[in-house]
């Protein structure tokens, strides 16, 4: 593998970074507050139609993203209002929220295909342009790009070093003693569930308005179910979800590559890559520990493990 | 298990039968409110569904062949949800068994249709039941989640099929679109009659009452529903909870893969990456919709079923687009859960 070659994998694998990064951190804030959001896929296919439409609307991708991280918040209060208000089945309602947004992305994208935006502006951070060659190539990013990283950081710093982070994560533990202890947890799981929805939608709307610039049905391709995983593996921690991230999005960006240059492989067989390197890590690494499971999790998922 | 507070027969409450109805009203408005939405008029949406669905003899084979994967998928996801596990991996089984199916058609075209069917059969069985069963396997090991491991599953095993019916099982002769030849005569499923129904459509009705006397009048089903209701009660009074999950979820992932076999060889009569319209998806939702009881699975699969046969019918009638469908599935599920939500109360 040459440098070019090498140095168009990693730009591509930073380039996806946004359409899985921003979705995993909402995960883990909203996971953090004790609510599994399975329909992610639905928010963020909700959030990348709404976010292309309005980027081919207003003419502007700014717009488009912001619209998807508002469509995102928006759909994910349906899921608010189900399980934290009604205390449904948080797994069956994520699904049937997954369900609704395929079917509103494609009945939303439907009138969009074949329209294209012009995508959101690169630039280097001061100093990675005078790389020699295809290396600096790696570093032309746009802005949600570079601000995936102080996100990571930022959500970090939210969830463990702020008192409203550590209501997040009493809620998470334990609702009950929680509440007992004077909080509000349904107020403090909508504001998590809220952020969790904008920062889904705006990786769907990444995706859409700046790295593909058009619609495809199903844009997503089940990121919102690696993103779930990748949680696991991040063991529920804001920075350790870059590398969980990255990986998920190096996987596909070899897949493409591989595509690129015609290896006689099936590219059927290499868009497994993603999904089959995320099953193998999580096993790997992140088989549940219990120190980082969230303790109202468990009821969600190990209900009947023994 | 005599220390067990369970009684071996369960009796369906006939109040969730009636707030059913009332929440499939509630669904039915908001259908309507949705073709309103897209400047249709609802009762000639209706006329054209009814007339061209339930209205005619080949309408009403349409709704009882979308049925059959329907039952099947929603069992998938039914007899796991029993003790607690949730399958979202019927697509995945599906396309797998339907895979298996294929590899065993194209391969043994020589064998009588009682030897190949069977044989196929057994493929798909295997097949979804295997995809199903090691993320059973990995849930009883505490390893990951079936939620998960499930639902990646779906996205490597229709991409298999891709690769297949891409690549080596590719039919040269078909040049548009890619899939495999036609299957022999030996190992197209034969029909009721002269009807488009394949007699699998026995095969998930016999699925559906065995479950529901498995379930009621055995051992296994009386030790299913107590891992179901308390996993730990279960495990101290000596019941194999480990071995039980990898059971149920094979069974699952095998009748998942009974639902694709029928689509390549009742149906399609051939493999292609066509095979399932989210059926395994569906399937999920009517399980839900049903609470996991197999009495209520057949109406809701025959409800879900008319619904995608009338989304057929008013893509042609009133151009309306079929992704409508999903969206009421959805919006039917979301109601049942927000009418059901028995459970948990907020504190706050």
């Amino acid at each position: 593998m040459n440098a070019t070659t090498t140095a168009s994998i990693l730009a591509t694998t930073l380039a996806l970074g946004p359409s899985v990064l921003y979705a995993t951190l909402g995960e883990i804030v909203g996971q953090r507050a004790g609510i599994v959001n399975l329909g992610i896929e639905g928010v963020m296919l909700v959030g990348a139609a709404v976010g292309f439409a309005a980027g081919v609307v207003f003419g502007n991708s700014y717009l488009g993203l912001l619209a998807g991280a508002g469509a995102g918040l928006a759909f994910n209060m349906l899921m608010a209002a189900m399980t934290v208000t009604r205390g449904t089945n948080q797994l069956a309602t994520g699904f049937a929220l997954y369900f609704l947004g395929v079917g509103v992305s494609t009945l939303i994208g439907d009138q969009y295909i074949g329209s294209s935006v012009g995508g959101v502006g690169q630039f280097h951070l001061p100093g990675l342009g005078l790389l020699p060659h295809p290396w600096s190539n790696i570093f032309d990013q746009d802005l949600l790009v570079w601000l995936m990283f102080p996100t990571a950081v930022l959500l970090w710093w939210l969830l463990f070093h702020t008192r409203w982070g550590l209501h997040v994560r009493a809620v998470g533990e334990d609702r009950q003693r929680a509440y007992a202890a004077g909080l509000h947890p349904d107020r403090i799981r909508y504001q998590a569930l809220a952020i969790a929805g904008a920062l889904s939608g705006l990786s769907g709307a990444h995706l859409a308005v700046a790295y593909t610039k058009t619609w495809q049905d199903g844009i997503t391709a089940g990121r919102g179910f690696v993103v779930i995983s990748i949680v696991i593996l991040a063991l529920w921690h804001p920075v350790r979800a870059i590398p969980g991230a990255l990986l998920f999005t190096a996987a596909v960006a070899t897949g493409l590559q591989l595509q690129a240059l015609g290896v006689p492989v099936s590219p059927f067989l290499l868009d497994m890559l993603p999904y089959v390197v995320t099953i193998a890590v999580v096993l790997i690494w992140g088989r549940p520990k219990a120190f980082a499971i969230p303790a109202a999790l468990q009821e969600v998922f190990v209900g009947t493990s023994t | 298990m005599t220390e067990l507070a369970l009684t071996l027969r369960e009796r369906p409450r006939l109040s969730a039968v009636a707030r059913r109805l009332v929440w499939v009203l509630v669904g039915f408005a908001v259908y309507c409110a949705l073709i309103l939405l897209y400047g249709k008029n609802p009762l000639a949406a209706l006329h054209d569904t009814f007339t061209n669905t339930l209205g005619s003899t080949y309408g009403f084979e349409q709704v009882v062949i979308k049925m059959i994967p329907l039952v099947l998928t929603a069992m998938a996801v039914a007899v796991p949800a029993r003790i607690g596990l949730v399958n979202v991996g019927g697509e995945g089984q599906l396309f797998l068994g339907g895979l298996c199916a294929t590899g065993a058609a194209i391969t043994f075209t020589s064998l009588p249709a009682w030897v190949l069917l069977p044989l196929m059969s057994l493929f798909a069985i295997i097949g979804g039941g295997a995809l199903a069963a090691v993320a059973g396997w990995l849930r009883a090991r505490g390893w990951l989640s079936e939620v998960f491991s499930t639902v990646l599953f779906n996205y490597i095993a229709i991409l298999a099929v891709s690769v297949l019916v891409f690549g080596p099982w590719r039919d040269p002769t078909s040049s548009n679109y890619p899939q495999t030849r036609l299957f022999v005569p030996a190992a197209q499923i034969p029909h009721i009659g002269s009807s488009q129904v394949d007699i699998t459509v026995f095969v998930a009705i016999a699925v559906v009452i065995a479950f529901d006397l498995v379930l009621r009048r055995t051992r296994w089903g009386l030790e299913m529903r107590a891992i179901g209701a308390n996993p730990q009660a279960a495990a101290r009074n000596g019941v194999p909870v480990r071995r039980y999950i990898v059971a149920c979820m094979f069974v699952g992932g095998a009748l998942a893969g009974l639902a694709g076999m029928d689509q390549v060889a009742g149906l399609q009569l051939r493999l292609n990456t066509g095979i399932s319209s989210g059926f395994g998806y569906l399937g999920f939702l009517i399980s839900w919709l049903s609470g996991h009881n197999p009495r209520l699975i057949v109406p809701m699969s025959f409800l879900l079923a008319l619904l995608a046969a009338g989304g057929d019918v008013l893509q042609i009638t009133q151009s309306l687009p079929y992704a409508l469908v999903n969206v009421m599935s959805a919006v039917l599920l979301i109601i049942v859960l927000f009418g059901r939500s028995a459970g948990v109360r907020s504190v706050s």
